[in-house]
């Protein structure tokens, strides 16, 4: 017990330094510029967590018949439950349309972009080991060639999606080409440059990409040549069918696409993984040198792997171009790389249901709840619950990097971990 | 076969290896010996291209005459079409893939040639998966003669180190190489697993691969070389039969006579 | 000038475990924060002699800043010493990130603006209206990183701290064989670059007034890239890669464009790593096998 609370105040008192200044006293910007505020109660609040903490953790770990703790062990799933939640996830995805919800559906394609974007980001970091962390441009790349390409040439979406994506990929083989040589942590910077490249040139290039103002009316998909509008012409779904429109057909339309293009990036990345190309991959990222010694161009092998990444990136940024009909540069900073990151890294580096896992629950799960403290909020006219709804969101991002951490520290193999052949004997 | 010429590597002012030359007999199991930083494992990466040398000449010939300059070829095609597999001091597996995984990977070239450069493989199997039959063929064939066929499926980094030590010399092997090169082998495996490690390695020189092997175990030098190449502080000393080696005053001197542990055979 | 300070904290680190401290810009940050509390706190408590509140403020953020940058260490890097190759890289940026928000959470994400301490300067030249002046506050700015420097390098080269330090960074596991205790030595590295990056936080609020939760990332990255100009692992070479990087983007903005100084910086990165990847003072590594 002494030591416990030895080491829990220890922790407090370095808690108290750390965040009696920062939590303690809070800027504020009055009428005479800058004012300190004092804000006591809220850093003895956090001083007591860690303290509390600290102390629980301290009599957990030390706790009688406690011994060394495989926690850097890795979750184990179950054989049977991967079996069935993959098909059990697919099929929610496939029915949750019909439910109906406006709602649902729209959050349904919110996690969906995040899911293709984390199975695209998959082959590079999961896969063949590159940390890319600038991720996002390619991603930015294929939003705007396809809002350019439909606003100067007027070419649909369909026509586009391809081209964005080819563009994206191209994207990745120039910036990749020379940049692959280097050390993996290099490699993380540079990537991180790259992407804060085409953001500023995004913003600033304002003759082509309109600036900070973005670009508007990006048109929207077409099934088979039949427009989503409310007019009615022979033209349009509702017409064609001779049904009433609905705003709702075209939101249930996207959520297809985007679930189409998700499910295409799981296709092929499972298909490449058993072909030579993904397995060298994968032993890309085991060992580099011993790649090497097996004639394998390690230079090229990388560029693939950043190529149809950035491939994927492109299509998802098409497919978000079309989907908002508005895109601007605010879309494309570096936390949005970092969330795909996030979401690649906690579902376990190279699994698939992982991903699709955590981006269902860091998208998904914090958007519902949100939406469920506002509501309570509401209903109960509670000040605290929609202040804290109307916090999340900057919370949102605390929660994230603490996630990175903390998997890493605990599971640095991801929450599904445990990876299956691509060949049996 | 091999004929390496003035090979000279420097690192700063540090000279690794000092105008160096030695053949290597096609079907010869050649070994380079030395006391410690002799530039043993620098003569190594210098022929398997993980070094550039600073001057001098790496010849290979394959035994249906087509020649290569290794010292001017980059790495991985010296693999892949030089033909020169190597293994590493430190054991160099895919820790994470499977045993049949690793040696799929080794099989990389070939097996991406029958993908049509993996893009039509996405498509369609057909040719893919005859060439992926025959590639797991292959696989099974190196773990029956390593004796790890039940263990296939398992993660490599689980298997004991000895399996280990055979089974990156197996990956070796399934690049169909001229010429392996092996760094330090027998290090660190027991009496009995060295043995076994002999008998594999004369059955690979019967299979018509030539072996360029450093080991600092003089019982596995001595029992399966058939040529022994000794170098002390990057220059050749010594060069022939185990036989005449062994009696080679100068070698004594250098290199036997220095170290107790080293002349334990 | 402030990036090399920023610099000689990731070079440091680099040099000893090989590891880009992602966090590191962000500490930068809060050492910017905790000076502008500290200056508002000590003007609070009636303290308005400006050299004596900026003294206290620089121990002050130094201090604090330094127990940032030795939690981060602690928590975040320590546990994964050993593990695989991405985790520790993936664990800084999760880190920066947790850093980031924390301050916009605690401290709001509004822009702090501060009004000038050290107004007026030194007329070098007044012809036609036209006045080249050089203030007060980059002369201050020049000497306080020379002195911080000075003894930054008197600590690194003449004591047993220092000769730690180094020898961890030559060979960190011989070092622990030879009963260095590496994992004190390697927070303590922690704690110098965090100390020095609350230095250039403080000298940043000074001199352009303003700070808010985000300038972590651009100086962070900007002083990446000094340090690798300058050749990683090299700590004079991370000041002139400092000064190098300062420089360019002065002359960028007055010839070229002021949108595009940030995609110098990360241009001039870019090609550094492509061409001359050990910098200018850096030494080769070569690969071992």
């Amino acid at each position: 017990m002494r030591p416990a609370v030895r080491d829990a105040v220890l922790s407090a008192l370095i808690a108290l330094g750390l965040f009696a200044p920062m939590v303690g006293l809070v800027l504020s910007n009055g009428e005479q510029g800058l004012e300190l505020h004092g804000r006591p109660l809220a850093a003895a609040v956090v001083v007591a967590l860690v303290f509390f903490g600290r102390l629980g953790m301290h009599l957990w770990t030390h706790r009688p018949g406690h011994e060394a703790r495989t926690i850097r062990k890795s979750l184990k799933v179950p054989a049977g439950t991967s079996k069935f939640l993959a098909p059990a996830l697919l099929a929610a995805a496939v029915l949750l349309p019909l439910t109906g919800s406006r709602y649902y559906v729209d959050l349904g394609t919110l996690v969906l972009t995040y899911v293709m974007l984390g199975w695209g980001l998959n082959i590079v970091v999961g896969l063949a080991g590159l940390l890319d962390l600038g991720y996002v441009a390619f991603y930015a790349v294929g939003a705007y060639s396809y809002a350019l390409l439909a606003e100067t040439f007027g070419l649909g979406f369909w026509t586009c999606l391809p081209l964005a994506g080819i563009l994206a990929a191209f994207a990745g083989i120039l910036l990749g080409f020379p940049v692959l040589r280097l050390r993996g942590d290099y490699l993380a910077i540079v990537t991180l440059a790259f992407g804060e490249i085409i953001r500023v040139v995004l913003i600033n290039w304002v003759e082509l990409t309109h600036g900070p103002n973005g670009i508007t009316d990006i048109p929207r998909p077409t099934l088979f040549g039949l427009r989503f509008s409310m007019d009615d012409g022979d033209d349009t779904v509702a017409g064609f069918f001779g049904i009433e429109a609905e705003t709702i057909q075209r939101v249930i339309f996207l959520y297809y696409v985007i679930l189409a293009l998700a499910l295409l990036t799981n296709w092929v990345t499972l298909r490449l993984r058993r072909m030579p190309l993904g397995r060298a991959w994968e032993a890309l990222r085991e060992d580099e040198i011993a790649c090497k010694s097996l004639g394998i161009n390690v230079t090229n092998t990388k560029l693939t792997a950043f190529a149809t990444g950035a491939l994927f990136g492109g299509f998802a940024g098409a497919f978000f171009a079309t989907r908002q009909a508005f895109i601007s540069p605010e879309s494309f900073t570096f936390i949005e790389s970092a969330t795909v990151l996030a979401i690649v890294v906690l579902g376990g580096l190279g699994s698939q249901l992982g991903v699709a896992l955590a981006a269902l629950v860091m998208v998904g799960g914090l958007e519902m709840l949100r939406d469920l403290l506002s509501t309570i909020g509401e209903q109960m006219g509670s000040e605290l619950f929609s202040g804290l709804a109307g916090e999340l969101p900057t919370y949102r991002m605390l929660i994230f990097g603490l996630a990175l951490v903390v998997m890493m520290v605990l599971r640095p193999r991801g929450l599904v971990s445990g990876r299956t052949p691509t060949a049996r004997l | 076969m091999l004929t390496v010429t003035d090979l000279t590597m420097r690192f700063g002012g540090l000279t690794a290896v000092d105008r160096l030359s030695f053949e290597a007999r096609p079907g010869d199991i050649t070994a380079v010996i030395g006391p410690n930083g002799a530039g043993k494992t620098t003569v190594f990466n210098c022929v398997t291209g993980f070094y550039r040398p600073s001057s001098g000449g790496i010849a290979l010939r394959h035994a249906d005459g087509a020649s290569f300059e290794l010292a001017r070829m980059p790495g991985h095609r010296i693999a892949a079409r030089a033909k020169v597999a190597r293994t590493f001091q430190n054991i160099r597996l895919f820790a994470g893939m499977t045993v049949l995984e690793n040696l799929l990977v080794a099989q990389h070239n070939t097996l991406m040639a029958a993908t049509g450069f993996g893009v039509v493989a996405i498509l369609g199997p057909g040719r893919y998966r005859a060439a992926e039959r025959a590639g797991i063929e292959k696989a099974r064939h190196w773990l029956d003669r390593i004796g790890l066929t039940d263990r296939a499926n398992d993660p490599a980094g689980a298997l004991p180190y000895g399996a280990q030590r055979r089974l990156e010399i197996a990956r070796a092997m399934c690049i169909d190489p001229v010429l392996l090169c092996l760094d330090e082998p027998a290090a660190g495996l027991n009496p009995r697993e060295s043995e076994e490690l002999n008998q594999l390695l004369l059955g690979i020189r019967d299979g018509g691969c030539s072996l360029l092997l450093i080991e600092h175990d003089m019982g596995v030098v001595m029992r399966i070389s058939d040529h022994i190449v000794v170098l002390d502080h990057g220059k050749k000393i010594a060069d022939g039969t185990p036989g005449e080696v062994r009696t080679d005053p100068a070698v004594i001197a250098a290199y036997l006579g220095e170290g107790d542990e080293e002349d334990a055979a | 000038m402030i990036y090399g300070l920023i610099a000689v904290g990731y070079t440091m680190v680099y040099g000893i475990i090989g590891m880009i401290n992602f966090a590191h810009g962000d500490i930068f940050m809060v050492g910017a924060f905790l000076s502008l509390i500290a200056l508002l706190a000590l003007a609070g408590l009636g303290i308005t002699s400006i050299p004596i509140a900026l003294a206290l403020t620089l121990l002050f953020a130094a201090g604090l800043a330094a127990l940032y940058g030795w939690t981060v260490e602690r928590v975040a890097y320590r546990p994964l010493r050993g593990s695989f190759r991405l985790a520790p890289l993936i664990s800084a940026i999760g880190m920066s990130i947790v850093l980031q928000n924390f301050v916009q959470v605690s401290q709001g994400a509004r822009v702090k603006p501060m009004t000038a301490l050290i107004p007026g300067g030194w007329e070098l030249m007044n012809q036609d209206g036209f006045t080249v002046q050089l203030s007060w506050m980059q002369i201050a700015i020049v000497a306080t990183t020379l002195i911080v420097l000075t003894i930054f390098t008197w600590l690194v080269t003449k004591t047993p701290l220092g000769r730690t330090m180094r020898a961890c960074e030559q060979d960190l596991k011989m070092a622990g064989l030879l009963g260095i205790d590496t994992d004190r030595t390697i927070s303590l590295t922690f704690v110098i670059g965090a100390a020095l990056a609350a230095v250039a936080g403080l000298l940043f609020l000074l001199y352009y007034g303003v700070i808010d939760f985000f300038i972590g990332f651009l100086a962070g990255v900007k002083a990446f890239t000094a340090a690798v100009l300058g050749g990683i692992g090299s700590l004079p070479g991370a000041v002139l890669g400092g000064l190098l990087i300062g420089l360019i983007e002065v002359f960028w903005s007055a010839y070229f464009s002021v949108e595009y100084k940030d995609v110098a910086a990360f241009a001039i990165l870019i090609l550094v790593l492509i061409f001359r990847p050990t910098g200018i003072l850096g030494r080769a590594e070569v690969e071992k096998v």
